[in-house]
């Protein structure tokens, strides 16, 4: 289905811009604080309203994007960059001890409620960004470490791979020669799908107070902080609960659309 | 009875099929014979009512009278297995692997006419029997992967025939399959044409099958039947030039390499290879499976050598262990006297005195490389020279690929031009020894007279030596000074090819050469031209 691709860019690209252009404009500083303008309801001058300290929610929403992306950003990456490796190996040692020993460990990892182990990490080093982008993106090792062997393991009995074999080359040198092209589609959908996943845990993490700490703005923190006032103004609360959905359904949708796109098997569709 | 009649099909506008006439009459095995890409299996599916989306039909498919082209999906569904049954090239991937072979059997029978399932599965059981799956040692309690190719294949058969259809259509059925497999399957769909009186559209590239079988033969070439006439008719006056070219091609011989005896290149000296399977049960020892078990061969410079045997009997291990993929734990392969070691073990230089071209031409390439890092690939092994593109467009030319294509990439290419630039590849870094394992058995007739033309030629001008694995024997025949039959692991007859295939004293190769489908000798017409061309360039004509 191609509307899925286009409606989960536009979507997801929705907060992409947001963030971007919050280095250079918010239409109010997120800092400033105005009582006398608390909890007022969109308006002309206000586009979605102010909070309870009379901040602008829609500069607050821009700037809080750009935390929630760079967190899952830089979470993936971990994920990526640690996993990836990782299903490489186990896919090129595949049945050895070697091949175990990462295996179970990402079991290990998997056992482990991710949530919990990120409460554990923020807690004992102090809450903040940082901490919370290692807590997820060690979560996001084992998920990489899996799509990759599991895409690796039937390209290893391929001919071109024993050709390469023939032609003298080392696992490591197929690994990033031959295996890594040909499952670079499946990194890519698990990647949107990670990326929206850690924009959630992010917003989690800020919800209970573990993650980017105040002044700066956080979707998740705005959410929490709202909460008593729903009632009072319900839209304080409902638009970040409605940028978060946004960005993660527009994930999710590019993440499909992409598979959809990328997947041979499924670009026929019969 | 089913009568087709001026069938045309196009896919999104573009003609797959034109004005195709058949007849399947009861009792009569009608052979489909073509390329690959003529347009066979499009008419199995066009009679199926499963032709793919986008797909716009014309013309008449009746069932005993009755139209089927315009009949809606509903009652489609009625009459595909129950009236016209079909199997499948793959017995692999046409069984359900989480379901037993009696619930599959059955499932059609509980489906469409409302049997209980002790009476479907005791009519399952029937129809096992009747395929050779017989009671004791086939309960139908088995799942798939608990039987071999050749009996996955007959439960395939025995699902297409559970409800008695009219009309049973086998496309390629035993191409997978090696020889004596092949021969038990067609015997037992002939005996099943016989006795319950069903037509039979046996569709194969494969002349020498048709011939064995079939009443009579249609040939298809670019969506058009050609050609149809009565088998024996037709193999004996080919009134079409496609024809001829096909029967020139399947017959074609090419040309003999006079080969002296020289120093030995390859010795295989009492090779073991043995690997331990799951316990049976736990605390139980692990069983030992021999793969290979003593072989020894010695391959001559030069000398192009078969190895042949059915699949399973350990020729795929025995060539992994020359190519020093995978070890061994007994014997020893020598390579101009030094010791051919698996891994990293094996120096790069003595490495680039081998290479392989493999069966497959759609899995031998990385689908996102060019050509020209395709055809490159070996010199890793060398080092790459400086004027490496020239060497590749050299390769490239001397196997008749057009140098320019080198910056393609590799899913543009015929399966037939994949498999030159299989050859390329191996050619190269110029070794003396290459290894073809199964080569050319996924090529069309004439595309595998071109190669094994190639391959001849190839073999005179560089001194080339060949280890050649194969199951069909008829090309085995062609190509090779000297043959060894495998079987269990063990050669259990060699000698020179000739000798060997006139006079076979071991049971297994006098089974293999049984069982290889060939044209009768007296069908065969009398002026065999080599006019007729096989590369297929212009109607030849007598």
């Amino acid at each position: 289905m191609r509307w899925s691709l286009i409606l989960g860019a536009t979507l997801a690209g929705l907060a992409l811009i947001a963030a971007a252009l919050s280095w250079v404009w918010t239409p109010y500083d997120v800092t400033q604080m105005a009582i006398a303008d608390k909890l007022k309801p969109p308006s002309a001058a206000h586009w979605l309203g102010t909070d309870h300290f009379g901040r602008d929610i829609l500069s607050m929403i821009m700037v809080g994007a750009r935390t929630s992306i760079a967190v899952a950003v830089v979470a993936v990456g971990i994920g990526m960059g640690i996993g990836v490796p990782l299903g490489l190996i186990a896919a090129a040692n595949r049945g050895s001890w070697l091949d175990e020993i990462i295996m179970r460990g990402n079991d290990l990892v998997f056992a482990f409620p991710s949530l919990v182990i990120a409460i554990l990490i923020t807690a004992a080093l102090g809450p903040s960004a940082v901490n919370a982008i290692i807590a997820i993106g060690i979560f996001n090792i084992p998920v990489f470490a899996r799509v990759t062997r599991a895409g690796a393991m039937p390209l290893w009995t391929l001919d071109y791979i024993r050709a390469a074999e023939v032609a003298g080359k080392r696992a490591t040198r197929i690994s990033v020669e031959h295996i890594l092209p040909n499952i670079a589609n499946l990194l890519i959908v698990q990647g949107t799908i990670q990326f929206s996943l850690g924009i959630l845990a992010e917003a989690g993490l800020s919800y209970v107070g573990l993650g980017a700490q105040p002044p700066t703005p956080s979707w998740g923190r705005m959410l929490a902080e709202a909460q008593t006032m729903v009632t009072l103004a319900p839209h304080v609360a409902i638009i970040p609960g409605l940028a978060i959905i946004i960005t993660v359904l527009g994930l999710n949708l590019l993440g499909d659309g992409l598979r959809d796109a990328l997947d041979p098997r499924l670009r026929e569709g019969r | 009875m089913i009568r087709i009649s001026d069938l045309s099909v196009s896919i999104h506008g573009r003609a797959v099929l034109h004005d195709v006439d058949l007849e399947l009459a009861p009792g009569q095995v009608t052979g489909l014979v073509g390329e690959s890409g003529s347009g066979k299996s499009m008419t199995a599916l066009a009679i199926m009512g499963l032709l793919p989306r986008g797909a716009a039909l014309s013309g008449q498919i009746e069932l005993d009278g009755h139209n089927l082209t315009d009949l809606p999906e509903v009652e489609y569904c009625a009459i595909r297995g129950q009236r016209i049954g079909m199997i499948f090239q793959e017995p692999m991937s046409a069984l359900n692997p989480l379901m037993t072979i009696g619930d599959q059997v059955a499932e059609a029978l509980i489906l469409r006419q409302d049997m209980p399932r002790e009476k479907a599965l005791e009519a399952a059981r029937d129809r096992l029997d009747r395929v050779g799956l017989a009671a004791p040692r086939f309960p139908l309690t088995l799942y798939p992967h608990e039987l071999s190719g050749g009996q996955r294949q007959r439960v395939a058969i025995a699902i297409a025939i559970a409800q008695r259809p009219d009309l049973l259509i086998a496309d390629e059925p035993t191409t997978a399959l090696d020889v004596t497999t092949q021969a038990r399957i067609l015997d037992l769909l002939v005996g099943l044409v016989r006795d319950e009186g069903m037509a039979l559209l046996l569709i194969t590239h494969d002349l020498a099958v048709v011939a064995g079988v079939a009443d009579q033969v249609a040939v298809m070439q670019e969506g058009r039947i050609v050609e149809a006439a009565p088998a024996r008719t037709l193999f004996q006056r080919q009134s079409h030039p496609y024809t001829r070219q096909l029967f020139a091609a399947s017959r074609h011989q090419p040309p003999q390499v006079d080969h002296q005896a020289t120093a030995p290149l390859l010795q295989v000296q009492d090779a073991v290879r043995e690997y331990t399977l799951p316990r049976p049960a736990p605390l139980q020892p692990h069983p030992v499976l021999r793969a290979v078990d003593g072989v020894s061969l010695t391959i001559a410079e030069g000398e192009s050598v078969g190895l042949i045997g059915e699949s399973g009997c350990g020729k795929s291990t025995l060539t992994r262990a020359v190519l020093g993929l995978e070890p061994l734990q007994q014997g020893r392969v020598l390579l101009d006297g030094a010791e051919v070691r698996a891994g990293r073990a094996m120096p790069a230089e003595m490495r680039a005195r081998m290479q392989v071209v493999f069966q497959d031409p759609f899995g031998s390439f990385d689908p996102r490389w060019r050509v020209e890092r395709l055809v490159a690939e070996p010199f890793h092994l060398t080092g790459r020279p400086r004027n490496w593109r020239e060497r590749v467009a050299e390769a490239l030319a001397e196997v008749g690929i057009d140098p320019h294509a080198m910056r393609r990439y590799i899913h543009e290419f015929s399966g037939g031009q994949r498999q030159r630039i299989a050859i390329a590849r191996a050619l190269i870094i110029r070794p003396r020894l290459i290894v073809l394992d199964e080569a050319v058995s996924a090529l069309d007739v004439r595309v595998r007279a071109q190669v094994l033309d190639l391959l001849a030629r190839l073999r005179k001008d560089h001194g080339l030596a060949y280890l050649f694995i194969s199951h069909d024997l008829s090309v085995v025949r062609q190509i090779t000074d000297r043959v060894l039959i495998m079987d269990k692991g063990k050669v259990v007859e060699s000698g020179l090819t000739s000798v060997v295939m006139a006079t076979p004293r071991h049971p297994t190769t006098r089974r293999l050469i049984e069982a290889t489908p060939q044209i009768p000798a007296d069908w065969l017409p009398d002026q065999i031209t080599d006019s007729s061309s096989p590369l297929g360039i212009g109607p030849a004509t007598s």
